[in-house]
């Protein structure tokens, strides 16, 4: 199936939310997701299923002012 | 010193982590400064160097609180959305609520962001709310639940200081127990120091720290004039004149 990842097409066959970070090498990365417009925390990747053409944000620190 | 929802910051300069020319430097103006909150943001990790990561260890280093922003939102939505994802990273429930209404002078929303520092505040956060110097604003924000206000000096970056120095001296006075911060626009430490003479308690910037020459020394400046101008305000300045007034004794004067 197809995610957009940070705009990006990504294929991928986890459904898993903690399947794929563990796949993009986040799997013990300091980063926030949103799946849809919505915060996943990281207390419920697990139990969040993936379907095509969701849209995924992984976010991670960054400079602020 | 008048604490920041419970904490007392060991210096009144609130300093950026943006914009540096290398993350040695940055460290280096947070070490010269003695700055005591460092603001932060979160953007979407890409490619293979992971610099987010990296970010983070250097941050974690800079051994003060961490103000995460939610610079660049335009929603209410889009802001509270952020605010959550920032408390897991940062594990802060400080949250320093920037909600952009004119992307030319990205003047806060003042109407977004009284809604969304009531969410935010009923949710358990902090907000700092990045604000004007509009009363009513101020009093809205006070009323959903913030404990700190942190008008504009000016448009974030321009460097321009103080646009509105009477409505600066308005809010303080209106609000004297609540800790005001300056946010945005202050370009010299002279305009820094004006701002705490005028009974400011923090300043917070970036842009004037992060693209002066020597970044190290310039964030050093920064934190002595805002000592400077606190302990002015402290001292209880005397009051201007239109007139002058010989302050060496005239009686005594020997008639020559």
């Amino acid at each position: 199936m197809n995610i957009v990842i940070n705009g990006e097409n990504v294929e991928t066959k986890n459904e898993n939310l903690v399947a794929l970070l563990s796949e993009l090498g986040y799997g013990t990365a300091k980063v926030a997701t949103a799946l849809n417009e919505e915060f996943i925390p990281a207390t419920s990747r697990f139990d969040t299923h993936l379907k095509n053409g969701d849209r995924l944000e992984i976010l991670a620190p960054m400079q602020g002012g | 010193m008048k604490q920041f929802y419970g904490t007392q910051l060991k210096n009144p300069l609130m300093l950026g982590t943006a914009q540096y020319p290398s993350p040695s430097i940055l460290a280096d103006a947070f070490a010269q400064s003695g700055a005591g909150v460092a603001t932060v943001s979160l953007r979407r990790e890409s490619g293979s160097d992971r610099a987010g990561q990296e970010f983070w260890q250097l941050i974690k280093q800079l051994n003060v609180p961490i103000l995460p922003n939610t610079a660049g939102c335009c929603t209410v939505k889009e802001a509270v959305t952020t605010a959550h994802m920032a408390r897991e990273v940062f594990d802060t429930k400080w949250i320093k609520l920037e909600i952009i209404g004119h992307t030319d002078t990205l003047q806060p929303d003042v109407f977004g962001l009284v809604e969304g520092a009531r969410i935010l505040t009923e949710e358990g956060f902090e907000v700092f709310p990045y604000t004007t110097e509009d009363m009513v604003v101020a009093e809205q924000l006070l009323h959903v639940g913030c404990e700190v206000l942190m008008p504009w000096g000016a448009p974030i970056g321009s460097g321009l200081g103080l646009n509105n120095e009477h409505g600066l001296r308005m809010l303080r006075a209106h609000f004297p127990d609540v800790p005001l911060v300056v946010d945005a626009g202050i370009g010299l430490p002279s305009q820094a120091a004006h701002a705490m003479e005028l009974g400011y308690d923090a300043i917070l910037l970036n842009t004037a720290v992060a693209k002066a020459g020597d970044p190290a020394l310039m964030a050093k400046a920064f934190a002595n004039a805002i000592l400077a101008g606190k302990a002015a305000y402290d001292a209880d300045p005397m009051e201007p004149r239109d007139m002058a007034e010989p302050s060496t004794p005239v009686i005594g004067k020997a008639f020559l």
